[in-house]
C-alpha cells in the first residue's frame, strides 16, 4: 500500500452537535410502574392508554436485548436515563409560537427547520418539530385540515383523535413484537401522527424532525400514519442530537397503515450523532418501523439514508396483506470511524400478486461495521409473489466490514424471487485517476459515492436529496486511509 | 516549460529512473521510446505525481514552478495532462458529472464562476465530435463497458475538455487497431497548438507515423541514452534497441 492518500484520520465535521440551554423539565432517572403512570398523566392520557403502557412494560421485564444483529451491544443501564423531558415551559403540549422558548425557536432555526410558516423549507413543507420528548410545533396544520387532513403530535392525537388512536396504535406493531418496542410502548413520548382521510391527495409533504437534546435522556418517539382509501402522502423524517461523551438511547416505533389504492412514502434522513473518531459517545437507535398494506393495491415505500448513530438496528418492513399491493425498501446506509449498523428489510407477502423491490446501499469507512439483513416471506397464498432485491457494499480502506444476511422463507411455489448482491472498492486507481483530471480526493469520494448511492437518492424528494448528497460526503471526510 | 533535470525514483522500494534530464519547450512534440521496463511509464506517472512512486532525487520546473511539491489535482489545474495507458473504471460516475467536476475544479483553481449546465454540455458535445465519441457518452460511467478503443479516445476527449498545456500520452497506441489508432492521433493533431506540448510515449514507431515528434529520445535502464530528430524513430523500428544498450 502506498502512503500517498493515508491521511490523519479528521474528526468528523458534525454540524449538529450544538447543545441549546433550555429549561427542560425532566423526570428523575429510572425505570418502574411510577415513572410510566408519571409519564401517562404528564399528557393527561385516557386510562387505555396507560393499560397499554403497563401491560407492555410487563411484558418488557420478561424480555432481554435481542442478539442476533452483528453488532457489539454494550450493555445498557435502563436505570440510569430518564425517559421523559420536556423542553416546553408548559407540560401541555404544543403552543403557540409566542409561547415557545425562544432557545428552543433558534434550534430548529439552526437544524434548517424553521417554525414560522412563512420561513417554511420550500413553502410545500409541513413540519412537526419534536424535541426531546414533546412536539415542540406543528406547522400548517389548519391548511391541512380544510382537507380533512391530521397532522399533530400524537399526544395531540390522543386528546382529540382518541378514537383514530386506539384503533390502530400497536396494530401494525405490537408491543410484543421485541424487546425495544416493548420498551417504546412502555414509555413513548412524542411522534407524529397522521391521518390521511379517503381519496385525499396530501398537498404538501409532510415531516418530522425530531432532536435530543437533553443529556442522560432517551428519546422513545411514537409515529402513527393512517391513509384511508385512495389517498396519498409523502412523508419525511429527519434526525440530529448533540455531541457527547456518553450514548444516548433511541427507540422508536413507527407504524403506517395503508388501505385500499393508497399509498405512502416515507424516507428518512436519519444522522444522530454517530460518536467521535475514537468511537466515543454517539446515539443507540433501536428503530421498529412496519407499515401494513392492508387494502387491494395498497402501496408502501420506505427510503431511508442513515448516516448517523453509534449503532443502528433497523428494518423498516412491509406486510403485503392486500391483493396486489407493493413494498419498496431503498436504503443507504454509511459506517465511518467505530460506527455498526445492522439494517435492512422485510418483505412479508401474504396477499395475491403483491410485489416488493428492496435496494440496499452499504458504504463502511474506517472501523465500522455495516450489515444488511433482509427476510422475504412468502405465504402460502401469496400466488404469484414477486420480489427483487439487490444488495450492494461499497468498502473504502481495508479495516472495515460489510456483511449481507438475506433470508427468503416461501411457500407459494409460483413465486419468484431474485437476489444480487456486490462488493467493491473504491480503488487508490479510481482516486487518482481522478485527482489527475484536477479532482480533490475528498470530491472524488464523494462523486463516487453519491454515483454508487444515486438509485436510491434519486427516490427522495428533491430538497432531501441535495442535503443527503452532501451529508454522504461530510459522514466519509477523512475516510481515506 | 517543462525542465527536468538529474531525476531519481523509485517503485516499491526499487530504482526505476536513474538520472533523467529532459527539456521540452512551448509547442514541442517529444517522443520517448524505448524497450519494456525502461522506466517510460515510471516517468510519467511521477510527472503526474502517483503516490506508488518515490522522487528520491532532483527537479522538475514546469512553466516556472517546482512541479514536484504541488500536489497531483494541482498538477492537472496548472496544466499538466495524462492519457492514461490504462484507463480506469468508475462504476456509478457518469462521464457528464466526472467532467462537470474536473472541469468546474479547474475553473475554481483560475478563480473563475463553475460553467452553466448548458454551457457545458454545450462544450462537452464540441469537444466530443473531435474524437468521434457518440451521445450516449454522457450517461455512461467513466471507462465502465468502454471497449480499449473507447477508454483511449474517451481519454483524448477528457483532454480536449480540459485543455492542458502539456499532455503525456502514455502508450496511447497499445490495444488500439489502426483505424482507432487514426481517429485518435487525429485528435492530438488538432488538440496541439503552438502553444501547448506533447510527450508521446510509445514503443513503436506507428504511432509517430500520425503524430510527428520534433525530437525523440530513447529511455534505457533509466536513464536517457540517446536524443535526436524524428529520423532516430525510424532507425530504432529498423534496428530495435540493443545496439544502443552498449
Amino acid at each position: 500500500m502506498s502512503n500517498g492518500f493515508v491521511k490523519q484520520i479528521a474528526e468528523e465535521k458534525y454540524k449538529y452537535g450544538f447543545t441549546t440551554d433550555v429549561d427542560t423539565d425532566i423526570i428523575q432517572h429510572g425505570l418502574n410502574e411510577d415513572v410510566i403512570r408519571q409519564i401517562s398523566s404528564r399528557k393527561a392520557e385516557p386510562d387505555w392508554l396507560l393499560d397499554f403502557r403497563l401491560k407492555a412494560y410487563a411484558y418488557w421485564l420478561t424480555q432481554t436485548c435481542p442478539k442476533w444483529a452483528h453488532l457489539d451491544i454494550p450493555e445498557i443501564d435502563y436505570q440510569s436515563i430518564s425517559y421523559y423531558a420536556d423542553p416546553t415551559r408548559r407540560a401541555k403540549g404544543p403552543q403557540t409560537l409566542e409561547e415557545i422558548d425562544p432557545e428552543v425557536m433558534k434550534t430548529f432555526d439552526k437544524l434548517g427547520i424553521p417554525l414560522e410558516e412563512r420561513l417554511a423549507l420550500s413553502g410545500n413543507t409541513a413540519v412537526d418539530a419534536v424535541m426531546d420528548s414533546v412536539s415542540v410545533k406543528t406547522t400548517f396544520k389548519e391548511r391541512l385540515a380544510e382537507k380533512g387532513i391530521i397532522f399533530c403530535s400524537i399526544s395531540e392525537a390522543v386528546r382529540n383523535h382518541p378514537e383514530l388512536v386506539r384503533k390502530y396504535l400497536g396494530s401494525v406493531v405490537s408491543y410484543r413484537d421485541n424487546f425495544f418496542a416493548a420498551l417504546n410502548s412502555a414509555v413513548f413520548s412524542d411522534g407524529s401522527f397522521v391521518y390521511i382521510p379517503k381519496g385525499v391527495r396530501c398537498p404538501m409533504e409532510l415531516s418530522t424532525y425530531f432532536r435530543i437534546n437533553a443529556a442522560g435522556t432517551g428519546q422513545f418517539e411514537r409515529t402513527l400514519i393512517v391513509a384511508d382509501d385512495d389517498s396519498y402522502v409523502s412523508y419525511l423524517e429527519g434526525c440530529t442530537a448533540p455531541m457527547r461523551d456518553e450514548n444516548q438511547l433511541h427507540a422508536a416505533i413507527v407504524e403506517i397503515v395503508v388501505l385500499d389504492r393508497a399509498e405512502v412514502k416515507y424516507s428518512t434522513v436519519q444522522n444522530w450523532y454517530p460518536g467521535d473518531e475514537k468511537g466515543q459517545g454517539g446515539v443507540f437507535n433501536f428503530v421498529t418501523k412496519r407499515g401494513h398494506c392492508r387494502g387491494e393495491g395498497s402501496k408502501i415505500s420506505w427510503t431511508q439514508v442513515e448516516t448517523g448513530s453509534a449503532i443502528t438496528w433497523k428494518y423498516p418492513s412491509c406486510v403485503l396483506s392486500g391483493d396486489n399491493s407493493v413494498g419498496e425498501f431503498y436504503s443507504v446506509a454509511v459506517t465511518n470511524n467505530y460506527q455498526q449498523a445492522d439494517t435492512g428489510t422485510k418483505m412479508i407477502h401474504l396477499g395475491r400478486n403483491t410485489r416488493s423491490t428492496i435496494i440496499s446501499k452499504g458504504i463502511s469507512a474506517g472501523h465500522s461495521s455495516n450489515a444488511y439483513r433482509g427476510l422475504v416471506k412468502v405465504g402460502e397464498k401469496a400466488e404469484g409473489a414477486r420480489n427483487y432485491s439487490q444488495c450492494d457494499s461499497l468498502l473504502l480502506g481495508d479495516k472495515c466490514g460489510a456483511h449481507t444476511f438475506p433470508y427468503m422463507d416461501i411457500h407459494n411455489e409460483t413465486a419468484v424471487v431474485e437476489h444480487e448482491a456486490t462488493t467493491s472498492k473504491i480503488s487508490e486507481e479510481q482516486l487518482f485517476y481522478c485527482n489527475q483530471r484536477g479532482i480533490k480526493t475528498e470530491d472524488a469520494i464523494g462523486l463516487i459515492v453519491n454515483g454508487y448511492a444515486k438509485e436510491v437518492l434519486n427516490k427522495l424528494p428533491m430538497e432531501f436529496a441535495v442535503e443527503a448528497q452532501k451529508l454522504l460526503s461530510v459522514s466519509l471526510e477523512g475516510s481515506v486511509g | 516549460m517543462l525542465k527536468i533535470e538529474n531525476l531519481h525514483a523509485t517503485v516499491a522500494g526499487n530504482e526505476i529512473l536513474k538520472g533523467i534530464d529532459l527539456e521540452v519547450g512551448k509547442g514541442e512534440v517529444h517522443a520517448i521510446m524505448g524497450p519494456n521496463g525502461s522506466g517510460k511509464s515510471t516517468l510519467s506517472n511521477v510527472l503526474v505525481g502517483n503516490p506508488n512512486y518515490t522522487v528520491t532525487e532532483g527537479k522538475i520546473t514546469f512553466q516556472g514552478k517546482d512541479l514536484l511539491s504541488l500536489p497531483p489535482e494541482d498538477r492537472s489545474h496548472e496544466g499538466i495532462f495524462l492519457s492514461f495507458q490504462y484507463p480506469v473504471e468508475i462504476p456509478g460516475v457518469s462521464m457528464v458529472n466526472f467532467m462537470r467536476t474536473a472541469v468546474n475544479e479547474h475553473r475554481a483553481y483560475k478563480g473563475l464562476a463553475p460553467l452553466a449546465a448548458n454551457e457545458f454540455l454545450k462544450l462537452m458535445r464540441e469537444k466530443r465530435a473531435l474524437v468521434g465519441l457518440d451521445g450516449k457518452l454522457a450517461n455512461r460511467s467513466v471507462n465502465e463497458g468502454f471497449s480499449g478503443g473507447e477508454k483511449k479516445r474517451n481519454e483524448i476527449f477528457q483532454m480536449a475538455m480540459l485543455e492542458p498545456v502539456l499532455s503525456i500520452l502514455d502508450e496511447t497506441d497499445s490495444g488500439l487497431d489502426i483505424d482507432a489508432l487514426r481517429v485518435v492521433a487525429e485528435g492530438v493533431n488538432k488538440l496541439h497548438t503552438s502553444d501547448n506540448s506533447v510527450i508521446v510515449i510509445t514503443h513503436y514507431q506507428r504511432l509517430l507515423d500520425y503524430i510527428k515528434p520534433d525530437v525523440v529520445h530513447v529511455l534505457y535502464n533509466g536513464r536517457i541514452v540517446k536524443t535526436a530528430g524524428p529520423e532516430l524513430a525510424l532507425e530504432l523500428e529498423e534496428k530495435g534497441y540493443d545496439w544502443l544498450k552498449e
